[in-house]
């Protein structure tokens, strides 16, 4: 752990969250909290993208007239976060799909658990 | 017009998905055609982008005149070119088999099953034309959500094989967006030509193996890799039949597309993404012996080609390992003859009458009398999977075994001919209720159902048996003029 420093504990919560995303979708058995752990997960992935466009000391790249002078580190990069916009919209679509056919399995069996879901897929 | 080509061939299926609610306020039988009409014209695009490809080398279309790195572009070489082509020509078959589903379903569920299926066509021919890694995750997510939605159709257990799919894919699609995360990380570029010249210059290290494995695994998840596969075999067997005629034909093959294009075009071959390529010989030998062990243990005809397809891929994995210019080579020639091959087989399961959702080996009995032209494309693509020679099989494996054998590498060359034997064996319990069995199918009982009487149904799996032997036969011009070109400098 030595190597982490004061900038670099981000990078830390991104796998944290990464490993409770992934954990809570192979370990729980409600369908519903296998959803929201991979919501965690995904949530994972932007933290860390976001971490990366970090530049301290940066402002927001907002062309102003009393902006820093140009140069390589008085701006955060962008194109991360615009990439993240983009996973943001892949992530609410996923999870709207998700949801929609949790409905239709809850409808249908009435329940959202695993293992009875099992039993009744037997039947 | 031509200038535009590269991005009309996937833009051509999205406006149709999109247009597709809206026709079906005039007519629903409108929708159909549209459908059919939007996935050959990607199809004559297609064809025409690959002979420029063919002539003039790599085109590269830049998307908006923003030039790369900071533009997105779109790169049509022979090997996407070939690819694209692969893939709206199972789209325009599926479209046309999809009629008879569909006649029994209500307009709403029509049109809807239309614009998915057009939006999964959509995301895999972005795949296969895009040049950049992001624009990449894009189309792997808008081809997996219209999957998800489209195999969720086959009725109650086929929404929680989906829901489980989507859990499983979402976990493949985020690994593959961390990897890219780090490439990006270590080069500041995107663009895949970019990016291979700026890694050749990055020395080897910690980020660029976490990066390719994480992009590696999320590729393999997406094709059914064996240990991945979990997913898969009842995602198959449940979907309503064109849709597993389509997922299984073409859409594992185009994440393998994603891995060769990344791992050959992009990767710098040393240290990281060797040994990720050896990792996944083994992976590969694994799931070609276990694909071919479970398919022996099904009596459910769908359950047995869903884990001959893990086995089968487990083959274009092999090639991809070995990664010498035979290997290749096969590997590729594979994704075409596999495709077309397990397209024709799912889809004369899908066009024979089943009572409540089962397609038991039993049932094939017989079949061969009633309808004699589908249960002929069955056989010539099962002995395709076999690798009976002329079949398109039989030269892909020749190919896997010789570079096999040039890289030296015998456990592989066990490996192949050992499933070989097993997937005769699978293929042959089959074969012989189709031709020999004695007992009455259900055919002979519902001669309307009989699928050589509907051309929707018949011609779309004559035209892929068809295809298994041209494969077959020509493939020493296949090689030479397409697959040759198509394969990276090595």
């Amino acid at each position: 752990m030595s190597a982490i420093g004061g900038g670099q504990l981000q990078y830390v919560l991104a796998a944290a969250l990464l490993f409770v995303g992934l954990y809570g979708m192979l370990v729980k058995t409600n369908l519903a909290r296998k959803l929201m752990a991979m919501n965690v997960m995904q949530v994972a992935v932007i933290v860390f993208f976001v971490s990366l466009a970090v530049q301290s000391g940066g402002t927001p790249p907002i062309e102003l007239e009393h902006a820093p002078p140009d140069t390589e580190t008085a701006y955060a990069n962008p194109l991360p976060h615009a990439l993240m916009l983009t996973a943001i919209v892949v992530s609410v679509s996923t999870t709207g799909v998700a949801l929609a056919l949790l409905i239709r399995i809850h409808r249908r069996f009435e329940t959202l658990d695993e293992s009875v879901l099992l039993e009744r897929l037997q039947e | 017009m031509t200038a535009h080509l590269p991005i009309l061939i996937v833009v051509t299926p999205l406006l149709a998905a999109l247009l597709a609610p809206l026709v079906s306020r005039v007519s629903v039988r409108l929708v159909r055609g549209l459908t059919i009409l939007a996935t050959t014209v990607s199809l004559i695009l297609a064809v025409a982008a690959l002979r420029i490809a063919l002539r003039d080398g790599a085109w590269h279309y830049q998307l908006g005149g923003w030039a790369p790195p900071w533009g997105i572009e779109y790169v049509v070489d022979p090997l996407a070119g070939a690819m694209a082509t692969l893939v709206s020509l199972l789209a325009t078959l599926v479209a046309i088999y999809a009629g008879d589903y569909l006649r029994d379903t209500t307009a709403l569920r029509a049109v809807v099953f239309d614009s998915l299926f057009l939006l999964l066509t959509t995301g895999l021919l972005g795949i296969t034309l895009t040049g950049d890694l992001f624009n990449l995750y894009v189309f792997l997510e808008i081809s997996s959500l219209a999957a998800y939605a489209l195999l969720a159709a086959g009725g109650e257990r086929a929404v929680v094989a989906s829901f489980r799919y989507l859990l499983i894919g979402t976990i493949a699609a985020s690994f593959y967006l961390l990897g890219l995360g780090y490439l990006y990380a270590l080069t500041g570029t995107l663009n895949m030509a970019d990016l291979a010249e700026r890694l050749a210059m990055v020395p080897d290290g910690s980020a660029m193996s976490v990066g390719v494995v994480l992009i590696v695994v999320g590729l393999a998840i997406k094709m059914a890799v064996f240990p991945l596969h979990g997913w898969m075999p009842d995602a198959y067997t449940y979907a309503p039949p064109p849709v597993t005629m389509f997922v299984a034909a073409v859409m594992s093959k185009v994440s393998a597309y994603a891995l060769v294009r990344i791992l050959f075009f992009v990767l710098p071959l040393t240290g990281a993404a060797e040994v990720a390529q050896n990792a996944l010989s083994w992976l590969a030998a694994g799931g070609v012996l276990v694909g071919s062990a479970l398919a022996l243990a099904q009596t459910d005809v769908r359950r047995m080609l869903a884990y001959s397809s893990i086995g089968q891929m487990g083959y274009i994995v092999v090639g991809v390992s070995i990664g010498n210019t035979a290997a290749l080579t096969g590997a590729l020639m594979h994704v075409a003859g596999h495709a077309v091959a397990k397209g024709c087989l799912f889809g004369v399961v899908g066009s024979l009458p089943r009572a409540a959702g089962q397609a038991d080996i039993a049932s094939f009995a017989g079949t061969a009398r009633q309808a004699p032209l589908t249960m002929a494309a069955f056989t010539v693509a099962s002995l395709s999977l076999i690798g009976l020679p002329p079949t398109a099989g039989f030269f892909s494996k020749w190919y896997l075994l010789q570079g096999a054998l040039v890289a030296g590498r015998w456990p592989l060359v066990g490996v192949l001919l050992l499933s070989s034997l097993l997937s005769a064996v699978y293929f042959f319990r089959v074969i012989e209720r189709i031709y020999f069995a004695d007992r009455g199918s259900n055919l002979r009982h519902q001669p309307s159902k009989n699928p050589d009487r509907s051309p929707q149904l018949l011609a779309p799996v004559l035209v892929l048996g068809t295809g298994v032997l041209l494969i077959g036969i020509f493939n020493g011009r296949l090689v030479a003029e397409v697959i040759h070109r198509a394969l990276p400098a090595l």
